[in-house]
């Protein structure tokens, strides 16, 4: 919406920090591990640190939420987080210096993830050149249908920036064929038809729906929607080129009596995960 | 005006579109598909015109008020009675024909998001008779403050949800109705209620309550000779003022007038959309919202459950842009003094959301002069309302000391 001034500089963004990191994983033989926590949560400085204990504890990238007031595709668990960065203070500009602390503290790819409005109402432009500028990777805008997205994806491809576009199960192959032409980075799967949360089974639709992405496009695929352990982790990695974990760690957060709790908390979670991606390199979950 | 909108991408000029998950394209895909087809087909029309007839109870009447027109500038006020309608709103008209689309896509269940629960009750009546399984969301707010329309729709059969997340109203019901609908869209039809989400439901919803319209511009025009000076509806998604206003939209000498919630006052906490808002993407398509800074959605508030709702549909912000309809906000307090006045004027007790309308139509009929005639939208009856209104007026027993609050 916000036009461009013709001085503006353009920064460079890191999606090929995201595909290098994808891989690097792949020439190990094994699925990349990326985790999901909204900045802000439980607090500004708290946010950072659980997401840099993340990327130290074994996630191979992060992706960082951004609070919004109306979190349509997401459980109770990613409102409640929200809702608590929302309350705490939580702008967008502390969504892109989040990025820029976490991308800076430890080289490995950051992505942000938000609902639509935030982004729109923020600039596409300006939102593009704040993430590129902060060393995000890209961006995965679960509500941005590929029809809508082309403005967004002129930014970001000008600036080095991924676009994560979401696939379900309900998907038809001809608009996986489209969005795996259209995306970048990777293509988040969802590994069911529903929201965000822990669930205790990872269905059958997941494997399936990655054969189908894999035929449309050379992007890796990753799955994201339920995996909450180590095991469901080496399930989904034994098939996807990368397994995305975020409702498992909100709730370590959620459930840590103390910030430096939390923070042992996700990074412990992240190396029980990271030992469940490997894992599924002899077939054996741990 | 000579373009049709939506242009085939759901898009009302710069509105409307469908931002939604990748996982509902199919089934929102698949309700447009369906409603093409089904709007050429006469099994489809005829069932629809027949319900219209043998169940709602349509035509609605047309009813002139000259004693409540006395006080809107000795204007003809005349009302287009959708509080008559089976279930006591224009809802209906919207609910049988995403009933009879919902049998037509094979799928057994409906779920429907509901503010004053007119949308509920509606839905949960067009289950029973088509025996559909029915899931009502609504805000915790609005089950306490609407607890008879809650009994109507469990009375029904339907199951009702309430809703305890976010601001516990309106936008929050339709957040947790979308979420239902992303993890049971192979059985399940989203019975959205207003003329906003994504593309086709503002398409689908308006052309359903078209009727409205149709059959008040032939009314008005058989009893007066002429068209009206002006149409009034509130405002809140919009869709019984789109109803109204849609057969008027070619007629350039009928000015359109929505109406919408100022609550306490535009300083103060407000459901003015059109008025204070600025464009923005909620609930699947780009419209009018309120919202702060970063795009975050604020709260809304109306002492009127159908209204609270900081976003609103995608036409009226196109009408509103090229300047077709006109959206005055209307306070609490006046639309109470409007409730009150039709009520004691005429024998019709008006919905607390159609009373921003009336008390709409006071203020453009003194504007207007005696000479000028006025349509209205009375698009449902205020029952539901009594104990809100009860309350502000200090009518009932306990409540003496906050008698005179709305005097």
């Amino acid at each position: 919406m916000t036009a461009m001034t013709e001085d503006t500089t353009r920064s460079t963004g890191s999606v090929t920090v995201l595909s290098a990191a994808l891989a690097a994983a792949k020439a190990e033989g094994r699925a990349a591990l990326i985790g999901y926590l909204p900045a802000g949560f439980p607090t500004f400085e708290g946010g950072v640190r659980a997401l840099t204990a993340m990327l130290e504890g074994g996630c191979d990238a992060v992706e960082v939420g951004l609070p919004y007031s109306d979190p349509v595709l997401d459980g109770p668990v990613i409102q409640t987080a929200d809702t608590i960065a929302l309350e705490g203070g939580t702008r967008t500009k502390d969504v892109l210096e989040t990025i820029r602390r976490v991308a800076a503290g430890t080289g490995k790819p950051v992505l942000v993830m938000s609902s639509w409005n935030p982004i729109d109402h923020y600039g596409q432009e300006r939102f593009a050149e704040g993430l590129a500028a902060a060393g995000g990777a890209g961006a995965i805008l679960p509500e941005l249908p590929v029809e809508e997205s082309g403005e967004w994806r002129a930014a970001a491809d000008a600036r080095g920036l991924g676009t994560v576009f979401v696939v379900a199960p309900s998907s038809p192959d001809a608009r996986l064929r489209i969005i795996g032409r259209a995306g970048s980075g990777f293509v988040y799967a969802a590994s069911v038809m529903g929201v965000t949360g822990t669930r205790t089974s990872v269905g059958a639709q997941a494997e399936d729906l990655v054969r189908r992405m894999r035929a449309a496009t050379e992007l890796p695929v990753c799955v994201g929607l339920g995996v909450s352990d180590a095991q469901q982790a080496a399930e989904v990695a034994a098939f996807a080129d990368g397994v995305i974990v975020g409702s498992a760690f909100v709730k370590r957060v959620l459930a840590a009596p103390d910030e430096d709790a939390a923070v042992d908390a996700v990074r412990e979670l992240a190396g029980e995960l990271a030992a469940g991606v490997r894992s599924s390199l002899s077939g054996v979950a741990e | 005006m000579s373009t049709p909108v939506p242009d085939p991408s759901g898009y009302f000029g710069a509105f409307g579109g469908r931002f939604i998950p990748e996982a509902l394209v199919a089934a929102v895909e698949q309700v447009a598909e369906e409603y093409e087809k089904a709007k050429h087909d006469p099994a489809f029309t005829e069932e629809l015109a027949r319900l219209h007839a043998e169940y709602t109870g349509r035509p609605s009447p047309l009813t002139e008020a000259p004693r409540f027109g006395a006080h809107a500038g000795g204007a003809r006020v005349f009302l287009k009675r959708e509080d008559l309608n089976h279930t006591g709103s224009h809802k209906i008209n919207n609910v049988l024909g995403q009933a009879l689309l919902t049998k037509r896509m094979g799928k057994t269940r409906v779920i429907a998001e509901t503010g004053a629960g007119q949308h509920g009750v509606a839905t949960a009546t067009a289950a029973a008779l088509f025996d559909l399984d029915c899931t009502v969301y609504m805000g915790e707010v609005d089950t306490e403050r609407q607890a008879l329309n809650v009994a109507r729709m469990r009375f029904l059969g339907a199951e009702v949800i309430p809703v305890r997340t976010g601001s516990r109203t309106l936008k929050d019901a339709i957040n947790d109705a979308f979420r239902d609908w992303v993890a049971n869209v192979d059985s399940t039809h989203y019975l959205f209620g207003t003329a906003a989400g994504p593309h086709p439901f503002p398409m689908l919803v308006r052309d359903l309550h078209r009727i409205i319209g149709q059959e008040a511009r032939r009314q008005i025009t058989e009893r007066t000779g002429a068209l009206p000076d002006a149409v009034v509806a509130c405002v809140g998604g919009g869709s019984n003022a789109m109803g109204i206003f849609y057969d008027f939209i070619p007629d350039s000498g009928v000015r359109l007038y929505g109406c919408e919630a100022a609550g306490e006052g535009l300083a103060a906490r407000h459901a003015a959309t059109l008025t204070k808002g600025e464009p923005g993407v909620l609930h699947g398509s780009r419209s009018y919202l309120l919202q702060d800074e970063d795009g975050q959605t604020l709260e809304a508030h109306s002492i009127s459950a159908g209204l609270d709702y900081p976003g609103v549909g995608p036409e009226h912000s196109y009408l509103k842009d090229t300047g077709r309809a006109e959206y005055l906000p209307i306070t609490d307090a006046e639309a109470m003094d409007a409730m009150r006045l039709l009520s004691r004027t005429e024998g019709i007790i008006p919905a607390i959301e159609s009373s921003h309308a009336l008390a709409g139509a006071l203020k453009i009929g003194r504007g207007l002069g005696p000479d000028a005639t006025l349509l209205v939208n009375v698009s449902g009856r205020g029952d539901k309302d009594m104990e809100t209104a009860a309350r502000w007026f200090g009518l009932l027993p306990e409540d003496h000391s906050d008698a005179q609050k709305g005097q």
